[in-house]
């Protein structure tokens, strides 16, 4: 209900005005992002296990990079021994959305806020928490960003580790089931705005069809996941933006 | 060859963390520009909607399960926006449809 009401405009009452108000808040509202972080690393656990990574290892790897299809394409680029510069180039192409995020998260930041806090909000930008953290209205306070963070790299580092500790214990049903958790997450973040919005609607099940159409054309369906969503955000935002321009007001109400 | 994981997993972590890093630390004042702001605005609904779907129907073992849980999904994201009720539902729709089919 929270996150429901937090991403439409409804205003700015009900959020808090303080610093530890909004890390109060960016603890309860990364609870459920530690939760899906945990289940859903603890699949990488596995997989890290199964290439030859050490806990310790995984653990590095997740508390480093806090991404989940990165983390994914980290572990096979390791696996085939690739060279730096394929490591490098595949990173960019798999991670390039959150170029694209922190683009979009840079306007929600204060053009006064000092430099140390946007080395600390780069680290805080994964698909869920850059969900939550541009969805606040008005400009970002960067302690509610890191406390959404702080929870969930926990459970998303420890999920990691226990995933490597005793993967090979827990059911097959049981990890099958886990699979699903950040999609979703990811429904709970667009579907509340989509019900508001009719435009924000039409564009998601577009979005959606394109992407199915994609993964079934013999021409298309080759192309990598990362690299899919890329090509697909570039021209699906970038038709929205042109049919549907967003009303040109210049307070910071702008992301929504 | 990188043979070393550390020195692998620092240059991964480091090339993923440049990429988070610069558009913020560049981007400082406010886009004027009217159709890269409304682009930006419809970044994540596009991106989310894109890795979410056919993922979540292919990522089970079977079919049906995923496409279960998307269903589920979907309703319950409507009714009652919480991610963690969300995220929930579709792992219990999986485990317990992993039952039928």
């Amino acid at each position: 209900m929270e996150n429901s009401s937090s991403i439409n405009n409804t205003g700015v009452s009900g959020y808090p005005s303080t610093r530890k108000g909004w890390v109060l808040r960016g603890l309860r509202d990364g609870f459920p992002i530690c939760m899906g972080y945990f289940a859903v690393a603890f699949a990488l656990g596995i997989e890290a296990r199964r290439i030859g990574l050490s806990a310790f290892q995984s653990f590095l790897m997740s508390t480093g990079m806090v991404a989940s299809a990165g983390e994914f394409a980290a572990l096979m680029l390791i696996e085939s021994h690739a060279g730096v510069f394929e490591m490098i180039t595949t990173c960019i192409i798999v991670n390039l959305r959150y170029f694209l995020m922190s683009c979009s998260l840079s306007q929600k930041l204060k053009s006064t806020l000092p430099s140390i806090h946007r080395f600390g909000v780069a680290y805080c930008i994964t698909d869920e928490i850059f969900g939550l953290s541009s969805a606040v209205p008005g400009y970002l306070e960067p302690f509610y960003s890191y406390a959404i963070t702080f929870i969930s790299v926990a459970g998303w580092s420890g999920g990691t580790v226990m995933g490597v500790l005793v993967g090979n214990i827990l059911p097959a049903a049981a990890v099958n089931a886990l699979s699903v958790s950040l999609y979703g997450m990811f429904l709970a973040i667009i579907i509340p705005p989509a019900k508001q919005n009719r435009f924000i609607g039409g564009l998601v099940a577009v979005s959606m069809a394109v992407s199915w159409i994609f993964s079934i054309l013999p021409l298309t369906k080759g192309i990598s996941s990362g690299f899919k969503v890329i090509i697909l955000t570039i021209l699906l935002a970038g038709a929205a933006a042109a049919l549907k321009p967003i009303e040109d007001n210049n307070d910071s109400e702008q992301e929504d | 060859m990188t043979e070393n994981i550390y020195i692998s997993l620092l240059i991964m972590c480091l090339t993923v963390y440049m990429i988070r890093l610069l558009p913020l630390l560049f981007l400082r004042k406010p886009i004027t520009n009217r159709f890269i702001r409304s682009f930006l605005y419809y970044v994540p609904y596009v991106t989310l909607a894109v890795m979410t779907f056919p993922a979540i129907v292919t990522v089970t073992d079977n079919v049906w399960s995923g496409a279960a849980a998307l269903v589920v999904g979907l309703i319950v994201a409507w009714v009652n926006g919480d991610l963690f009720v969300v995220a929930i539902s579709c792992c219990a729709t999986v485990f317990l449809t992993g039952f039928f089919f």
